[in-house]
C-alpha cells in the first residue's frame, strides 16, 4: 500500500514539473524577436490563464479551440478573434503598457461563458 | 399631488410580509407634449434564469420566480402589462431541456393575473441556437407595439452570440423610427447593455454605439434593459438606460472587482439584491418613475 502510495506521488510531482515546464515555455522568444504563445480554448476555460510579456515585445498568440466556437477579446490592446475547432488564429499585437489586463471569451459557449477569462501581465 | 403620484401611493403589496422601498429613480427623456394620454404602469421583471441549480448562489431557485409572480399579482392595482427583459431560462447544451425549461418558465408565469405578457431573451436563451427554441415558445426576437401614447420597441442583442444587433435588424430599427413623429414617447426594451458599461465583463452590446446613434435623432426616447443583474442608471445623451434586478442571483457593480463572479446568498438576508419593479410611465411628460420591489421571505 505504502509502494502504490510512493509510486502515486512521483507520478503527480513529474506531472506537476511537466505542468511548470510547460508553462514557462508558453511564452518563447523566436528568431524574429516575437514572443509567441499557444492559447487553447475549451468549455469554459482558456489554457494557460496567466500568461506573462515583456513590454515593447510583439506578442503573436497562436490560438485554438479544442472543442468549440470560442471568442477572444483582449480589449486594452484592441485584439479579438473568432476561435473555431480544427483552425489555429493567430493574432499580433505590441504590448505598449505594463500591468494586467483581462482577455475573455466574447463569442457566447455555454453554461459557464461568463467564468472563460484569463489575464495578460505585462512587464518591463 | 399628481395623478402618477396618487396612483403610485395605491400601490401595495398584499400580504407575505413585503417591504416596499422606492428608489425615487425619475429620470426625464425630455421633449415636447404631444401627446396627453394618461399615465399607466407596467412591471419589469428580468433575468429569472429557470433551471439554474447553485444552492451557495440562490437555495430557493425553485421558489423566487413563483414568489415574485405572487407578488405582482398581489399588487393592489395591477400593471397594464408585465414585460421579461431576458435571461428566462439558464442556458444549456441540450436541446430538450431547453425546451423543458422554457416549458416550464411559461407554465409558471402564466399563473400572472395580468394577461398581457411580452418577452424578449437573453443569451441564455438564444445564444447556442440562434433563438430557435425561443422562438417557438415565445414569438419574435424584435419586435414593437403601442401602449397609450407609447411605442415600445424589443431590441434583440442575444441571439447572435457576438453579442450584436446586427446589420439587418438596425435597418428594421431605423425604417421603424422613420414612421414616428419626431417628438414620440419611445422606449426600448432590449437585455444587453447599449453602452460600454463594461465589456470586459460581456456587459455590452458590440454595436451598441450604431444602435443609440439612430436613437439619439429622437429626443424621448429610454432604455429598459437586463443582463446586469443589478440596478443601473446611466445617460448617453439624452438617452437613459436603466437596467433591472436579476430574480435568481446578484452580481457586483461593474468594475468593481477584478472578475465578475456571481455573490453567494446572504442567510442573514435572503433574497438581497433581487426583485422586480414598476414604471410609472408619465406620457405628457415622457417621464418614467421606477420603483424598486424586493422579493417575498417567503
Amino acid at each position: 500500500m505504502k509502494k502504490i502510495f510512493t509510486h502515486s506521488l512521483l507520478i503527480a510531482s513529474a506531472g506537476l514539473l511537466l505542468q511548470q515546464t510547460v508553462v514557462r515555455s508558453a511564452a518563447r522568444e523566436v528568431q524574429t524577436d516575437e514572443q509567441v504563445i499557444r492559447i487553447s480554448a475549451s468549455t469554459f476555460e482558456f489554457k494557460p490563464s496567466e500568461i506573462t510579456v515583456k513590454k515593447g515585445v510583439p506578442v503573436v498568440l497562436e490560438l485554438v479551440s479544442m472543442d468549440r466556437h470560442h471568442g477572444f477579446k483582449l480589449s486594452e490592446f484592441h485584439v479579438r478573434a473568432d476561435i473555431k475547432p480544427g483552425a489555429v488564429e493567430k493574432v499580433r499585437f505590441v504590448p505598449d503598457k505594463t500591468g494586467t489586463f483581462a482577455f475573455i471569451c466574447d463569442f457566447f459557449c455555454g453554461d459557464g461563458h461568463e467564468d472563460m477569462s484569463g489575464t495578460l501581465k505585462v512587464v518591463e | 399631488m399628481t395623478d402618477h403620484m396618487n396612483r403610485r401611493d395605491l400601490l401595495k403589496l398584499a400580504g407575505m410580509g413585503v417591504a416596499v422601498f422606492v428608489s425615487g429613480t425619475t429620470l426625464r427623456a425630455g421633449g415636447s407634449q404631444q401627446k396627453q394620454s394618461e399615465s399607466f404602469y407596467f412591471v419589469q421583471l428580468s433575468d429569472t434564469h429557470w433551471g439554474f441549480n447553485g444552492p451557495a448562489i440562490n437555495p430557493d431557485s425553485q421558489g423566487t420566480l413563483r414568489k415574485a409572480v405572487a407578488a405582482v399579482n398581489g399588487l393592489d392595482e395591477q400593471p397594464d402589462f408585465v414585460v421579461f427583459t431576458g435571461d428566462l431560462t439558464q442556458t444549456t447544451d441540450d436541446r430538450k431541456i431547453r425546451r423543458d425549461r422554457m416549458a416550464e418558465f411559461r407554465d409558471i408565469v402564466s399563473e400572472l393575473k395580468v394577461k398581457t405578457v411580452r418577452f424578449m431573451a437573453g443569451e441564455h436563451d438564444a445564444s447556442l441556437d440562434r433563438g430557435e427554441a425561443y422562438q417557438e415558445f415565445f414569438g419574435d426576437l424584435h419586435y414593437t407595439f403601442d401602449h397609450n401614447g407609447v411605442h415600445f420597441i424589443v431590441l434583440d442583442n442575444v441571439s447572435d452570440p457576438m453579442a450584436a444587433v446586427g446589420e439587418k435588424q438596425l435597418q428594421w430599427l431605423q425604417s421603424d423610427l422613420k414612421q414616428m413623429q419626431s417628438d414620440a414617447r419611445i422606449v426600448v426594451l432590449t437585455h444587453r447593455p447599449l453602452f460600454d458599461l463594461a465589456p470586459d465583463w460581456d456587459w455590452a452590446t458590440r454595436d451598441g454605439e450604431a444602435v443609440i446613434d439612430v436613437l439619439m435623432q429622437h429626443p424621448n426616447v429610454t432604455v429598459l434593459y437586463g443582463h446586469i443583474h443589478q440596478e443601473h442608471h446611466h445617460m448617453t445623451g439624452h438617452i437613459a438606460h436603466h437596467s433591472a434586478k436579476s430574480l435568481m442571483w446578484a452580481l457586483p457593480a461593474p468594475g468593481s472587482q477584478p472578475k465578475k463572479a456571481q455573490i453567494p446568498w446572504t442567510p442573514t438576508e435572503p433574497y438581497k439584491g433581487l426583485g422586480f419593479r414598476n414604471i410609472e410611465a408619465v406620457v405628457r411628460k415622457a417621464q418614467y418613475e421606477i420603483e424598486e420591489f424586493p422579493i417575498s421571505k417567503g
